[in-house]
């Protein structure tokens, strides 16, 4: 990971070869909430290859490698907190009781999957780049004004800091000392383009400093360090102290989505040397070492995500088909009469 | 009952609907210390305090998109967009959120926020000062458009649009907010979003038009007296169109003309001329005509006279109508 952080030096809590473990603060009930809600992610997106293959969902974005980044902000998080995904963070919802057959609707293109944001503090799912970052800031600069005490969670690639609307939401969030967090997943690709000609910053962390806030560097492959910036961010946001910028540093080390081959483009040994030190293995090591967590466990774990995805989508596919009606019914509140014509001619036609 | 000039009335709007509502917010660039470029705002932020009449920064589609993020936390924002061709960076968040969001969760959260702008030429500004866009946001799934001509109509659309569930965009006719000036209710006032109003009452052709337009068809029909007699059917709210009371009026003179400053092609007159060609075909004694502004980038305002649609080429239309 070495070559890919240039600049501002990684946090990092989880140890390797040269380096001891650090203290995370956690207690051993929540290591393993943290290591439970991995698991689950990873089972997920791997599950979801499988199903894309087997033509059980459509397109999917994948995530595989970034469970850390995801699963260390959601546990930084209180409860009461919201969060705004990317399309990287599909299944984010899932560390907050959605159901998977939910996200699996989302990627089934079924109208189930599409949830309640207020139930789960869980936007929906922003496909297009950045345009969420606006969302996030204005949600914790209102529920700021309203006293709530909660704070935003926005995710982010490192292709969205080119966008104006991530610049428009940081500096927006900064100036309303909007209780934010924005959490850049630098996985060093944009589908094909490298970061280098994404920005000229030495690191994306700097650019923390042009919107006055606070900025930290993690490395997003430790969930342990996700967590701990995460957690001390959001303190400083609910304190009144305004948004930070947080830049994990991770490599994709998966295809952008199951349309994407990415062997014309990335360098194969950062792959390797990626799969090599991903996620939950290192997790798993820190607990091995800790004394917390055995194979028969793991096994368990794993187990257990396995079978909430198998009955996820079996759920999934148990939904009956869409029915026509919903093209129109939640446009508007307050519904035009042509849509009740519009669907009147389709009903004709679908009943001659 | 008090005259106002139509920007007055969009004033007293914002004043009575932020006292009526503690969830009603104003934010938009320069809206609160100065109250607006136009005055449109002014004293919100002085009696309902920096929080509720925000000067944002200069960044519109981060002001649209904040106001996403506001109504999720239970605002209902009012956004102003400083100048209708100033707004075209707010058309990322509105096509691909505002529109859509409350679809995407099945109805669970509304997003009952208001962009109004002035909007259209003739005011003899620089370039981009000038456009009227509503062809944008009629096109714009899961959003209302409203546009009003008269000072009362200001005040109540508006005050329609704050208070509706769904967002909903006005257009302020810009050229007559400090000449188009009549009497305005008092208190809370509200025009319901689409209903069509007849501004004047015709029996030989409809001139439908709306905004800075309505007057334009007003004096064309002026210009016509003994020569022909128009019906000014004002529509008000383009997005849902009072489809009953155009087809009403249509139906009663059998000829239209169509009034937009907009650019020709895909404007909205191309949507009243093909509602009366499915609706109204046997009703229809000529073609449906539209009087607009060109497929041309909006003039420098030295050829804008040249731009904007004239009482004369209104004229000139109905004339050619009736001799069809």
């Amino acid at each position: 990971m070495t070559e890919l952080a240039a600049g501002a030096p990684l946090l990092r809590i989880i140890g390797d070869e040269v380096t001891p473990d650090g203290d995370s603060g956690l207690s051993a009930e929540e290591l393993l909430a943290l290591h439970r809600s991995l698991v689950l992610l990873r089972t997920y997106d791997e599950r979801s290859i499988v199903y894309h293959r087997q033509g059980r969902i459509g397109t999917y974005a994948l995530f595989w490698g970034h469970e850390a980044i995801q699963a260390g902000a959601v546990h930084g998080l209180e409860p009461r907190d919201w969060i705004f995904p990317s399309y990287r963070e599909s299944a984010v919802g899932l560390l907050r009781g959605m159901p998977p057959a939910t996200v699996l609707s989302w990627w089934r293109g079924h109208p189930a999957g599409w949830w309640n944001p207020a139930e789960y503090g869980v936007a929906s799912i922003c496909v297009p780049i950045a345009t969420q970052v606006p969302h996030a800031a204005g949600f914790a600069w209102g529920s700021a004004l309203r006293g709530e005490g909660r704070v935003a969670l926005v995710f982010f690639g490192d292709g969205a800091t080119s966008e104006g609307a991530f610049h428009e939401g940081a500096n927006l969030a900064a100036v309303r000392k909007a209780p934010l967090v924005l959490l850049c997943n630098n996985n060093q690709w944009a589908i094909s383009t490298p970061l280098a000609e994404q920005t000229a910053a030495t690191a994306l962390v700097d650019k923390a400093s042009g919107y006055g806030i606070p900025g930290e560097r993690v490395d997003g492959t430790d969930v342990l360090a996700v967590h701990d910036a995460v957690r001390r961010a959001a303190a400083h946001a609910r304190l009144g102290g305004g948004p930070t910028f947080i830049e994990a540093v991770t490599y994709r080390a998966a295809p952008h989505a199951t349309a994407d081959d990415p062997t014309p483009y990335v360098d194969p040994g950062l792959v390797e040397e990626a799969r090599r030190c991903e996620c939950v293995g290192r997790f798993e090591g820190y607990l091995q070492r800790r004394g917390l967590l055995d194979e028969d466990a793991a096994q368990r774990v794993r187990e257990d995500a396995l079978r909430v995805l198998r009955e996820g989508i079996a759920a999934a596919e148990a939904e009956p088909p869409a029915d026509p009606s919903l093209l129109f019914e939640h446009a508007l509140v307050d519904p035009p009469p042509a849509f009740a014509d519009q669907l009147a001619e389709l009903r004709r036609i679908a009943d001659a | 009952m008090p005259e106002r000039f139509l920007v007055e009335a969009v004033n007293d709007a914002l004043h009575v609907e932020m006292a009526r509502d503690p969830d009603v917010m104003m934010i938009g660039e320069d809206v609160g210390r100065a109250g607006g470029v136009f005055r449109a705002t002014a004293g919100l932020r002085e009696r309902f305090g920096p929080d509720r009449c925000v000067d944002m920064p200069l960044a519109e589609a981060g002001l649209l998109g904040g106001a996403v993020g506001l109504c999720m936390a239970g605002w209902r924002p009012v956004c102003e967009m400083q100048y209708d061709a100033f707004s075209y960076p707010c058309l990322d968040q509105l096509i691909t959120h505002v529109g859509r969001y409350r679809w995407r969760t099945r109805g669970a959260l509304s997003f009952p926020l208001v962009v109004r702008m002035p909007y259209g030429g003739g005011v003899r500004a620089p370039e981009l000062h000038d456009d009227s866009p509503e062809t944008y946001y009629v096109h714009t799934p899961g959003v209302k458009v409203a546009i009003p001509s008269t000072p009362a109509d200001a005040k109540g659309l508006l005050a329609a649009a704050i208070r509706d569930p769904d967002p909903v965009i006005v257009l302020e006719p810009k050229l007559i907010y400090r000449t188009a000036r009549g009497e305005v209710p008092e208190g809370e006032h509200v025009v319901p979003l689409g209903q069509a109003r007849i501004a004047r009452e015709g029996t030989d052709v409809t001139l439908i038009a709306y905004g800075a337009m309505v007057p334009v068809a007003e004096r064309a029909a002026d210009d016509l007296a003994g020569e022909a007699s128009c019906e000014v059917l004002d529509l008000r709210t383009l997005k849902p169109l009072d489809e009953q009371a155009l087809l009403a009026s249509v139906g009663k003179t059998g000829r239209a003309v169509v009034v937009q400053e907009a650019p020709r092609t895909l404007g909205f007159g191309a949507e009243v001329a093909a509602i009366l060609a499915e609706q109204a075909i046997l009703d229809l004694r000529g073609p449906v005509l539209r009087v607009t502004g060109f497929d041309v980038p909006y003039p420098y305002w030295q050829l804008e006279d040249w731009y904007m649609p004239s009482p004369a080429r209104v004229a000139d239309a109905v004339r050619r109508l009736l001799a069809f």
